[in-house]
């Protein structure tokens, strides 16, 4: 929806954005030509996790903070379980570190090829969504729901579930799936492995507009291999610290043309970024040689800072989740306790994870007896916002000569480069709230 | 050729896992874009239909002003509303603001409380509206929803169980975790629909569809404390995705301290807006 302004203004605003987790809304406006004002505002309501996790015992995190987001529920499970397992100290065995590692690599799956094909495509493509590509582009639509079934499929093997899986808790699992089951699936993960490959060569076809943006990233970097399930976090500035920093090194303050909290490292005043084209800039030495050499036939370089090529880099995430997944399943074996105990103890404990969509924070505070006295969690899409404000900003003056609908379809299409989740980030931001 | 039956997908205060569901149907995705025109589904398409519909799921809980308004917008364009999840059926997870003090929730999360608009409590939707059918869940069950849209699609009533997780359990053949371990398990007061998964994972069942259609509450607390578990335990499993539903409700108030404040009666009214 447009308003001309008597003044030669235009007000460009879009009230529901489509193909996003949870609710959103833009506004860009022009004072003549220029860019006065770029508000991407949040409705979601809020839901208060932070203050009705005061109380609950340390064995609660998982279940409760998965229910943020139905689209990356282990990746709440997993920084959960390690911040907890920090506060009392307890470090868990390298089998349920590779659990951990595997489901998530059922989360990556499931939730790239999602964003991919049903959210993403259709903006290169030219449809509405991905019902409406299926009649001409059949084959990327089927393309796009194998492989989602198949990260479904492997976080049911390993969690019970996709959404908010059940076999996840502090010290490990409640059951490792028998090395027998996890074999009986490598034939169609070995699928969805060529359906990911196939994925990266589609993708890649596509038409890419000129734009590279300045921001820092921000990721973890594990001692070996792909970032996801565990790491410290380095920068592209060249800093780098362990996950217990966060806290310090990251603020959260305000903007005067938004009002929402915008996360800003410490000493920096450019946004920064994360999510898969900070992890891949920070990390593409680590990926295996299949999704590497994938990459570079995309024709991606080491880095990348098109944030529309951010659906090239997910796609060959989905290669490497792929064949990480088939990895640990071949070398699992049968005997090892699920679980440690993780008593409790008073104290403080940080934990972080590569989420679909970027870094994903916890920090708890616990009582002796266990008790969460306090609760942080800063979740990828409140990192994000201001590097999202910061690309339509740039891409409406560059773009401003577009007819109103035109600009208003490349802006959603930058949104959604983001493959942003309001659900999650909402309930740790200040709302938006336009009072005109 | 008749046309077909309009779908249209509503959000509220939710996680969208229960409309990633829909999606999740990923064998029965195009085919059922066949036969039911997704008409207004905002996560995944940009298009929109116009109303009326003849079919809304409804997905979140009522927690704000504006959302207050808008359910009774969209009972008014829907022939048959249909809510998924805890959140759309007992108020959610974030139904536990009901047991606490909202100001102060606000103040604990957000630097500048002033700007949020927000409800004292979270209420499901059958609480504002005229609701035809409840799916159960935290999230819904994949294969509830497709026997859900086929019952809409064909007028019947949908088949969905409302015994205990129970059934469900000793049907899969899995040995009882409570009888067996000792593990404490809200099987017997639960509603079937997950395929009874948790036991079949060594675990117990934590509640996530809510109360079966004749819970003995009282019975399970008993149980559970015989299993060794403390009244704040006992407390906080009761309280948990579906904490708003009435029987866990109750069960959860009986565990609470004595000294701690009661809460508000069920029966007042529950818009009143936090002041801003």
């Amino acid at each position: 929806m447009t308003h001309k302004l008597t003044d030669g203004g235009r007000v460009l605003q879009v009230g529901t954005l489509a193909r996003v987790e949870g609710e959103g809304a833009m506004r860009i406006a022009f004072e003549g030509g220029d860019v006065a004002d770029v508000h991407l505002r949040i409705y979601e309501p809020p839901r208060f996790y932070e203050a009705f996790l005061r109380g609950r015992a340390h064995t609660e995190p998982p279940d409760i903070t998965a229910r943020i987001c139905g689209i990356c529920p282990v990746a709440y499970q997993t920084s959960a379980c390690w911040a907890i397992e920090d506060a009392c100290g307890v470090v868990v065995p390298e089998e349920v570190r590779l659990m951990r590692r595997l489901l998530y690599c059922g989360e990556w799956i499931e939730s790239h090829a999602l964003h991919v094909f049903l959210l993403h495509a259709p903006d290169f493509l030219g449809y509405d969504g991905a019902i409406e590509m299926a009649t001409d582009h059949p084959d990327v639509v089927e393309l796009g729901l194998r492989l989602k079934k198949a990260g479904n499929a492997l976080m049911e093997l390993v969690g019970g579930r996709s959404v908010h899986p059940v076999n996840v808790r502090v010290g490990g699992f409640y059951r490792f799936p028998a090395a027998a089951e996890l074999r009986a699936f490598r034939p169609e993960l070995e699928r969805a492995l060529a359906d990911a490959l196939t994925a990266v060569s589609v993708v890649s076809g596509f038409e890419f507009p000129e734009f590279e943006q300045p921001y820092e990233y921000v990721s973890l970097r594990a001692e070996t291999g792909y970032p996801i399930e565990v790491g410290s976090v380095v920068t592209s500035a060249g800093t780098a610290f362990p996950v217990s920093e966060f806290a310090e090194r990251i603020e959260e303050r305000h903007v005067p043309h938004s009002n929402a909290l915008h996360a800003r490292l410490v000493g920096g005043d450019a946004p920064y970024a994360v999510g898969p084209l900070a992890r891949y800039s920070l990390n593409s030495d680590r990926l295996s040689a299949v999704a590497r050499e994938a990459a570079r036939d995309a024709g991606l370089g080491d880095t990348c800072r098109n944030p529309f090529r951010s659906i090239v880099v997910r796609a060959v995430e989905l290669v490497e989740a792929c064949h990480e997944a088939l990895r640990i399943i071949d070398g699992w074996t049968d005997g090892t306790a699920p679980s440690v105990e993780v008593p409790p103890r008073a104290g403080e404990g940080y934990g972080a994870s590569e989420a679909p969509r970027g870094t994903l924070f916890h920090r708890y505070v616990l009582d002796a007896a266990g008790i969460i006295r306090d609760a942080q969690i800063v979740p990828p899409t409140s990192q994000n916002q201001a590097s999202v404000e910061a690309d339509l900003r740039a891409m409406a003056a560059t773009w401003s000569d577009l007819d109103d609908h035109a600009l208003q379809h490349r802006c959603e299409h930058a949104i959604r480069n983001y493959d942003p989740c309001i659900s999650c980030a909402t309930h740790f931001l200040d709302l938006t709230v336009e009072r005109s | 050729m008749t046309a077909r039956p309009k779908l249209a997908v509503w959000k509220f205060a939710s996680c969208d896992g229960c409309q990633l569901t829909l999606l999740n149907c990923e064998d029965e995705l195009v085919p059922l874009a066949g036969e039911i025109e997704i008409a207004y589904f905002p996560e995944a398409t940009r298009a929109v239909v116009e109303g009326p519909y003849d079919v809304s799921l409804v997905e979140g809980s009522i927690t704000t002003p504006g959302d207050l308004e808008r359910i009774h917008q969209v009972r008014a364009v829907s022939r048959r509303l249909v809510t998924i999840g805890a959140c759309a059926t007992s108020g959610g997870i974030q139904a536990l603001r009901n047991f606490a003090d909202v100001a102060e929730f606000r103040s604990v999360v957000y630097a500048h409380p002033e700007y949020l608009s927000t409800l004292d409590r979270s209420t499901p939707i059958a609480a504002h509206v005229t609701v035809d059918f409840e799916l159960r869940g935290c999230p819904i069950d994949r294969r509830q929803l497709l026997e859900l849209l086929a019952a809409e699609l064909t007028g019947r009533r949908p088949r969905i169980p409302t015994y205990s997780v129970c059934v469900e359990c000793k049907r899969r053949g899995s040995v009882c975790v409570m009888v067996a371990d000792g593990t404490p398990c809200l099987g017997p007061v639960t509603q079937a629909g997950c395929g009874a998964l948790c036991p079949a994972f060594s675990r117990g069942c934590y509640g996530c569809f809510g109360p079966q259609d004749t819970p003995n509450t009282r019975s399970e607390a008993d149980r559970l404390r015989a299993l060794g578990m403390g009244e704040d335990q006992v407390l906080r499993v009761f309280r948990t995705f579906n904490a708003g539903s009435e029987p866990f409700r109750q069960e959860s108030r009986r565990h609470e301290p004595q000294e701690q404040p009661q809460e508000q009666p069920q029966e007042q009214p529950q818009e009143q807006e936090v002041t801003s």
